[in-house]
């Protein structure tokens, strides 16, 4: 059975992390509660790049289209919670086709440099559009508008299980996809594009189709990310928010389910660790970095798949 | 009769090179052609254009009756045409019968059990059952190019095109591949680039020679084999001198 173990492993994290809502402390309960909205993020990430293999240096447009597409209607027309969410996913929805369409024309770096270019240019256009973005100050989302579906998402205990709802959701979302004949279709093209297409596979539009997923799902976790915690600021489409993602992946896993979410983790609690030890913490946190790639260059779930389970997905 | 694949006045040239000039080539359902030549004569681009690989210079490709000269590789491959690599191109990090799996779901979608019969049937039938699980690339050259075989009879294409399928195999395997073709032939029709003569005259119902992307000489074997202009361009004389 192993379906079984493999869902068994998912379904077990999902428990401990629902268990953690009442055991944490105050601090970690709230940074958890980031993680998995960030990890949500990585794991869109990780569907072009993980499964694909197309690298993306780009993303913090996709997280920022669904943070700003939440954000202004609610700012500037008055939207509630719950159609505010569906229109920040929409509009990254929206935008991943447009890019998808574009920067898929090339391949490798040139991809990279595109998304990158793409990104910046929508940085810019939101430090443009000052006027209704407010620019690097950002808007602030009222307490009193933060309500989904009657659930007080300012409410910590209420922000984490709404957090954990849409982890659930794509982390099983992500784990049905890459079993799923489109999902196996994206990892031959990742592992050799031209017998894809010789198999009859139309790989463009099986790369957009992965593009447009990646997008949504990272829009996704960006709107979410600016209705929990009220915020909506220019600094997340900057280029480390589109560099962060490739990391969290990199160290959890590229290509395995569970992996954003080990990597996410990882460094949120490596940095924080580090820098209650002393000013210099990215120095340790580097450190730490290179001793993952040197030691486990598939990152930490890709290491127990080498080493101990083939089959994890 | 009529051809399931044809072209016509099919070229290609390279900057100023003619890789292939104007050939015209009819392939019958169920026939077993070879395509020979020596090394340069355009066999590989000719077939790469026949796939979608290569664009044509000029001229036609139709295949059951539709010009296919302009569709997208993907395209030619869901129509019935299947190709296997001359240098092997596998899915190396992947298992063994994910590989035949893959060429096998275009046809099944989302049937599980019948694209795992269609695996085992396939494997089976090329010599490799028993290594589903290992890592394509872990196989011996010889095993991939067999893989490279299975994989294209999963897709059940109405024309194989087999890039030097024999190449690098051991005398038993080439055994276990001639009597594959021969079962496949009739239900597929098949066209074989190769350069073990005993495989093709063994094999093929026609054969084409190209020469500096040409043809040089079409006909049974026997005739082919007889043909004084094939032997001057294998023995690398002028036919005319």
């Amino acid at each position: 059975m192993r379906g079984g173990r493999i869902i068994g492993l998912h379904l077990g994290l999902i428990a401990v992390l629902f268990a953690l809502n009442f055991l944490l402390p105050a601090y970690s309960h709230g940074t958890v509660a980031r993680v998995m909205v960030l990890a949500t993020y990585a794991m869109g990430y990780n569907i072009l790049f993980g499964y694909t293999g197309l690298l993306s240096l780009g993303h913090a447009m996709f997280f920022a289209a669904g943070m700003y597409g939440l954000a202004m209607p609610m700012t500037h027309l008055g939207l509630g919670a719950g159609p505010a969410l569906l229109t920040g996913i929409g509009a990254a929805a929206v935008l991943s086709l447009g890019v998808g369409l574009l920067a898929l024309r090339t391949r490798g770096v040139a991809f990279m440099i595109v998304t990158l270019m793409f990104a910046q240019a929508a940085w810019l256009t939101i430090l443009l559009a000052g006027r209704w973005t407010r620019g690097d100050e950002g808007v602030v989302i009222p307490q009193a508008d933060r309500v989904l579906l009657g659930l007080d998402l300012s409410d910590p205990q209420t922000r984490y299980l709404a957090a954990l709802a849409l982890f659930s959701a794509v982390l099983f979302g992500t784990l049905w996809l890459v079993r799923q004949p489109m999902g196996r279709v994206l990892v031959a093209i990742r592992e050799n594009e031209d017998r894809a297409e010789l198999l009859g596979y139309d790989t463009f539009r099986h790369k957009l189709g992965a593009v447009v997923l990646s997008g949504t799902v990272s829009g996704a976790a960006g709107a979410a990310y600016g209705l929990f915690f009220g915020y909506a600021g220019a600094s997340f489409a900057e280029t480390h928010y589109s560099i962060f993602p490739l990391l969290w992946v990199l160290l959890g896993g590229a290509g395995t389910v569970i992996g954003p979410f080990l990597g996410t983790l990882f460094m949120f609690y490596l940095i924080d660790l580090a820098s209650g030890l002393t000013p210099a913490y990215m120095l340790i946190a580097g450190v730490a970095l290179v001793l993952l790639t040197l030691f486990a260059p598939q990152g930490l779930a890709g290491e127990i798949r080498r080493r101990w389970w083939r089959g994890l997905p | 009769m009529s051809a399931l694949l044809s072209t016509r006045a099919l070229s290609r040239s390279f900057g100023g090179l003619r890789a292939v000039h104007e050939v015209d080539l009819d392939l019958g359902p169920g026939e077993v052609r070879a395509l020979i030549g020596p090394n340069g004569a355009g066999k590989t681009t000719f077939v790469s254009m026949l796939i979608g690989r290569v664009a044509p210079s000029s001229g036609r490709i139709v295949f059951d009756g539709q010009d296919i000269t302009r569709l997208p590789a993907h395209a030619r491959v869901r129509l019935g045409l299947a190709y296997t690599f001359q240098i092997t191109s596998v899915f190396a990090r992947l298992p063994v019968a994910e590989n035949v799996a893959l060429a096998a779901r275009r046809r099944f979608g989302r049937d599980r059990a019948a694209v795992a019969a269609e695996v085992a049937r396939t494997l089976g039938r090329v010599g490799l059952t028993g290594r589903d699980d290992s890592a394509a690339g872990d196989l011996s050259y010889g095993h991939q190019r067999l893989l490279e075989l299975a994989m294209g009879l999963a897709q059940a294409p109405r024309v194989l095109i087999l890039d030097e399928p024999t190449q690098g195999l051991s005398e038993p395997e080439i055994e276990t591949f001639k009597a594959l073709v021969r079962a496949l032939a009739g239900e597929t029709a098949i066209l074989l680039i190769e350069h073990n003569m005993g495989v093709v005259m063994d094999l093929a119902d026609r054969i084409t020679v190209l020469d500096a992307g040409v043809v040089l000489a079409e006909g049974a074997p026997a005739a082919i084999r007889a043909d004084a202009r094939v032997q001057a361009a294998y023995l690398g004389r002028s036919a005319d001198a």
